[in-house]
């Protein structure tokens, strides 16, 4: 590798962090200066005590591993659930008669505004959170699938149907790759709108979590623990987004988009 | 899972598969691919063909006779229904009255004997050159496809993605993929259109010697006279659902392109189209 590549890799490595860096220089300054009040916002070296310390007591890792724990399992069920309806209404044209028209109305309801009922049928454990973060993903990835199997080329499944694939040869070499794309991007709104529903889940109704951490903060006015909060969810949505891009470079590899430069060469 | 995928498929028009041949087929022609007789072409039989799509009428009262290992070309203006020509005979569509047989058979359902070449190459993008070429998974896939794909002179691309191949590289993997089901009648929709005309000149040349060697009955659709004079042993016009004109082309092979019987044959043909 020629050094101008190799400073080119570095620049590129580097300039993402830039814009970040330098607003919590920004924010440190205005804090110690007394520019920005502490119970506004308390500077980044508090939010770092705050971290340092309920790190240390092993408060933070239990909350996190409980919010982490409850987002997973949701996604698995809607997710999941999800891409299997949408197979089925993508193929079927009975499933899609069937099905379609009713999951497209649920859809539209903000599953939000069904907490109140949630709370009544589930009680406020574990279950409401989940059933919660369950409904959220379930849409985009339904509707992603769906449409990634109805928007194949038609011309490659004629291609397969002259070279003699089968119903399920046809489904595992065509549909399913075929849609693949497009399944991923409703993964990547499903994470986002995990993140969201669990932080107002955990907000309403909870007695752990990183959402039921903050809200404890507020009462007694912790703004570095409510700051701290609201990072560790910024956290977690870019290691969850991270997660994706990974699953996309090998899902997708044959993909133009993502190419290595290696083997474009 | 299955009736779903097959309810899926008839909702978009594509042919029913509950008529493919039986595996028995497959097994008959693979045995027959690895013998050494490799004088394999079907011969064609079309009958008083009709087609219409609601009131439009594509095909009227077609006849054709294509006997065994004849390479021949059809020629038309776009929209005199050649396209649909093939669809009857590779299986995809039935007609609205008439026959095609093949062999002797009439064609009901997808033929297994029979590969179509389509105008663009329809690879699947994300399977490799290879998984390509080897589309169909019959026994002993890989080594048939690397063996193809070394007959159009790509195997050292074996293992790239599709999107990395040039237009012409694409229509020679595709070329390969029909080749590997070692077809008796191959069928070849404007396969070249596409290409610029170097590029197709080398495909003229790869398809010639593929022919020579396999004797495959070739039907080869095109609008471009000068394709059609030097590659087919017999140039047929359609015109208006109907085969108007039907002329050997007895030149010895390979041909000069700028020999002047052929070029006088090729104004003769363009006055017919």
């Amino acid at each position: 590798m020629s050094s101008p590549r190799l400073l080119q890799g570095t620049v590129e490595r580097v300039a993402p962090w830039l814009v970040p860096i330098a607003i919590l220089i920004l924010w440190e300054a205005g804090a110690r200066s007394g520019f920005i009040e502490a119970r506004t916002l308390p500077a980044p070296s508090q939010v770092a005590v705050a971290f340092w310390e309920s790190a240390k007591s092993g408060e933070l890792g239990r909350n996190v591993l409980i919010s982490f724990e409850r987002a997973m399992i949701g996604l698995a069920i809607g997710g999941g659930l999800g891409f299997l309806l949408g197979i089925l209404t993508g193929v079927s044209r009975h499933a899609e008669l069937l099905l379609d028209s009713g999951l497209q109305m649920l859809r539209n309801v903000p599953h939000l505004a069904i907490i109140p009922m949630v709370i009544l049928w589930f009680g406020i454990d574990e279950t409401a959170k989940i059933f919660l973060v369950a409904v959220g993903t379930l849409f985009p990835i339904y509707l992603n699938t769906y449409h990634g199997i109805r928007t194949i080329d038609r011309g490659l499944i004629e291609m397969a149907e002259v070279n003699g694939l089968g119903k399920f040869a046809i489904f595992w070499r065509v549909l399913l790759p075929g849609a693949m794309p497009s399944v991923l991007v409703g993964l990547r709104y499903a994470l986002g709108i995990m993140w969201l529903t669990l932080i107002v889940a955990e907000t309403i109704s909870a007695s752990s979590g990183i959402g039921y951490m903050t809200m404890n903060a507020r009462e007694f006015l912790q703004t570095d623990v409510v700051v701290l909060g609201i990072l560790v969810y910024a956290l977690l949505g870019k290691a969850a987004d991270s997660a994706t891009k990974l699953i996309e470079h090998r899902v997708l590899a044959w993909h133009p988009a993502y190419h290595d430069r290696a083997a474009a060469n | 899972m299955g009736s779903f995928v097959l309810k899926r498929l008839e909702s978009i028009d594509i042919a029913s598969s509950s008529t493919r041949p039986e595996d028995s087929h497959l097994k008959d022609r693979q045995t027959s691919s690895f013998a050494d007789d490799r004088k394999q072409g079907r011969t064609l039989a079309l009958e008083d063909l009709h087609l219409a799509y609601g009131q439009r009428e594509v095909l009227r009262g077609l006849n054709l006779n294509v006997p065994s290992g004849q390479f021949l070309a059809i020629v038309g203006r776009s929209g005199v229904g050649k396209s649909s020509l093939m669809r009857l005979i590779v299986g995809l569509d039935k007609p609205t009255s008439g026959r095609v047989s093949i062999d002797g058979a009439l064609v009901n359902g997808l033929q297994k004997s029979v590969k179509l070449l389509f105008q663009d190459a329809r690879l699947l993008p994300w399977q490799t050159v290879l998984s390509n070429v080897g589309i169909a998974r019959s026994a002993g896939w890989r080594d048939a496809a690397m063996k193809a794909l070394s007959d159009v002179g790509l195997a050292d691309r074996h293992n790239d993605w599709p999107a990395v191949l040039s237009g012409g590289q694409r229509q020679r993997v595709a070329l390969a993929r029909v080749l590997v089901g070692n077809p008796n009648v191959l069928l070849l929709d404007e396969p070249f259109g596409a290409l610029d005309a170097l590029t197709r000149a080398d495909m003229h040349v790869l398809l010639e010697k593929l022919w020579l060697r396999e004797r495959f009955t070739a039907l080869l659709i095109t609008h471009d006279v000068a394709e059609a004079v030097a590659l087919a042993d017999r140039v047929v016009v359609m015109r208006e659902g109907r085969v108007v004109f039907d002329v050997d082309v007895n030149a010895e092979r390979p041909r000069l392109r700028t020999s002047p019987e052929l070029a006088e044959l090729q104004s003769r043909i363009l006055r017919e189209v």
